[in-house]
């Protein structure tokens, strides 16, 4: 820090120490406020917060397929309806986010920054098992806040560039790590969306056919879960559905998302038309 | 304690500034020219792994000549203050003049108060909505800046690359006759031919205005080739109708050489 002062007007020591490709552990040395971790919580209960809900991600085909709600609950109160839970982590991957709105947002802009940064300054890509441990560390510093009810719980899922098939990480508030397979789901609505993925799910299932799988266990979470929202028709507002194949993250288009909420509630209003006494007969 | 002899400042700023300029000839040059959808970089430069030019931010790329460890050292410490500015504030206000700035300080800091100064040469570049909004920011060993437009030279024998450059270059260039200018001026020697240098021997990159978000990528492989192949053919233009027109500005740098 003597440096700093001798030498005004350089950029400071940290900025130029050799070393680290990470930018938290940068944060960390130089600015640890802006870190989500290492902020001071003042005593006494936490005041309502949003809190995002449901994501489920699957394997297919040469790839994974990640999709999350459009709610946001307040308690009983619906925060938001349009708040989007599943972003880009890098080219190659993708992350979804479920717990306290607030700081899962920031903790997925930290992430995506701190797979960028690295990508900067090596040259290189991080494995896909690198990155769920970068991953795995920025959850556990977010501990203290998980003790005070502000837990973040994360759903990770990418293309594995070395291997070439798609992976799923889930991990829970202490920052463990584990490599699911097939499908898995995190947040409120989970233990419905799981119940569908079970009953759905297909070895070799395609890319298409994947992401109708994970619309119809978004609504099926909906169903029974009231922090998990259905698509709204009337808003044309859809689930976020993403896909990671060996070309790269690409979100499903809005048209292309209508026309699978459509295929899915004609199927179910169908059948339940069918099921109903003095319905059509069979 | 022995008293140094008297140096006066005038002398020990010229020494300095005479170290930095030749230890900064000694390596091979570097070219940045603007082309109508961006700005091109290209040095020669045998190796995959250690880069003269690179990515700092989303629409602003670094390229340097000079001493590998304090040109490398000072790239990390941009990409550190651009991704630090982008996180405090958003990403569209990370600009190319603050990192120029950052970096003249430094530079100057280092030149005034240390015993070495910086053997190095910078360009900071910004790729903007139009050419006219795209910013060259080329920085010196004592922290001088100069923004530029259209082409930059600077490295081994810059001096003659730039008037060079100041002959073949053009607004509104595409990016093959950009490449295939940057190459030819490349292959320059202090005497004799002009060296025909081949895409393994190259590092070529550009800042592409029409991509999304991250404008930076390497031209290399497959892609460097078909640029380099198509050189040969363009004089007579038949099979490139559009680079029919750029065919006479890219002559005078074979006729220059011999001149100096």
């Amino acid at each position: 820090m003597g440096q700093d002062h001798t030498a005004a007007g350089r950029l400071p020591a940290a900025f130029t120490t050799p070393g680290s490709s990470s930018f938290v552990e940068f944060l960390a040395g130089y600015a640890p406020s802006l870190l989500p971790g290492n902020r001071p919580l003042p005593a006494g209960e936490v005041p309502l917060a949003p809190h995002a809900t449901t994501i489920v991600a699957l394997v297919c085909d040469g790839g994974v397929v990640m999709a999350g709600d459009r709610r946001a609950t307040m308690g009983s109160m619906i925060a938001s309806r349009e708040i989007e839970k599943v972003f880009p982590a890098d080219d190659f991957s993708a992350v979804g986010i479920a717990g306290t709105a607030g700081l899962a947002v920031e903790l997925v802009r930290l992430f995506q920054l701190e797979l960028e940064h690295y990508e900067k300054i090596e040259g290189v890509l991080l494995s896909l098992d690198g990155k769920a441990n970068r991953l795995a560390t920025m959850i556990r510093g977010n501990l203290g806040l998980a003790m005070q009810g502000l837990a973040v719980v994360p759903l990770f899922a990418g293309y594995d560039l070395d291997r070439g098939l798609g992976r799923i990480f889930s991990y829970d508030v202490t920052g463990g790590r584990y490599e699911e397979h097939e499908h898995h789901s995190v947040g409120s609505g989970s233990v419905f969306a799981r119940g569908s993925l079970k009953k759905l799910w297909r070895p070799g299932l395609d890319a298409v056919a994947a992401v109708r799988v994970a619309v119809e266990a978004l609504v099926d979470a909906a169903d029974d879960d009231s922090a998990t929202g259905g698509p709204d028709s009337s808003r044309q507002i859809w689930p976020v559905v993403a896909t990671v194949t060996s070309t790269g993250y690409r979100r499903v288009g809005q048209d292309e998302m209508g026309a699978v909420v459509e295929a899915v509630a004609e199927q179910r209003r169908t059948e339940h038309a069918q099921g109903r006494p003095g319905g059509e007969s069979r | 304690m022995s008293m140094p002899f008297y140096v006066s400042p005038e002398q020990l700023m010229k020494d300095r500034a005479d170290y930095a300029r030749k230890g900064i000839a000694r390596g091979r040059a570097v070219v940045v020219l603007q082309y109508d959808e961006g700005i091109v970089f290209a040095t020669e430069n045998p190796s995959r792994a250690l880069h003269k030019i690179s990515e700092i931010y989303d629409r602003i790329a670094f390229a340097a000549v000079g001493k590998y460890n304090e040109f490398e050292n000072l790239r990390v410490a941009g990409v550190r203050y651009a991704d630090l500015r982008g996180y405090s504030y958003d990403r569209q206000d990370v600009n190319a003049r603050g990192l120029a700035n950052a970096y003249a300080q430094t530079l100057g800091t280092v030149f005034t108060t240390e015993s070495k100064p910086l053997e190095v040469e910078l360009v900071v570049a910004e790729v903007g909505s139009s050419p006219e909004s795209d910013q060259i920011y080329r920085l010196s060993y004592d922290g001088s800046v100069a923004d530029e437009h259209g082409y930059v030279a600077m490295g081994g024998l810059a001096d003659r690359l730039v008037t060079q450059l100041a002959d073949a270059w053009r607004a509104g260039l595409m990016l093959a006759e950009a490449v295939r200018i940057a190459v030819l001026v490349l292959g320059t020697q202090p005497e004799g031919e002009p060296r025909q240098l081949p895409a393994s021997q190259l590092e070529v990159a550009v800042l592409e205005r029409s991509r999304p978000r991250r404008a930076f990528r390497r031209l290399t492989g497959p892609a460097l080739d078909a640029i380099l192949a198509a050189a040969p053919s363009q004089p007579d233009a038949s099979s490139l109708p559009a680079a029919a027109a750029p065919a006479e500005p890219t002559a005078p740098p074979e006729a220059a050489p011999p001149t100096p």
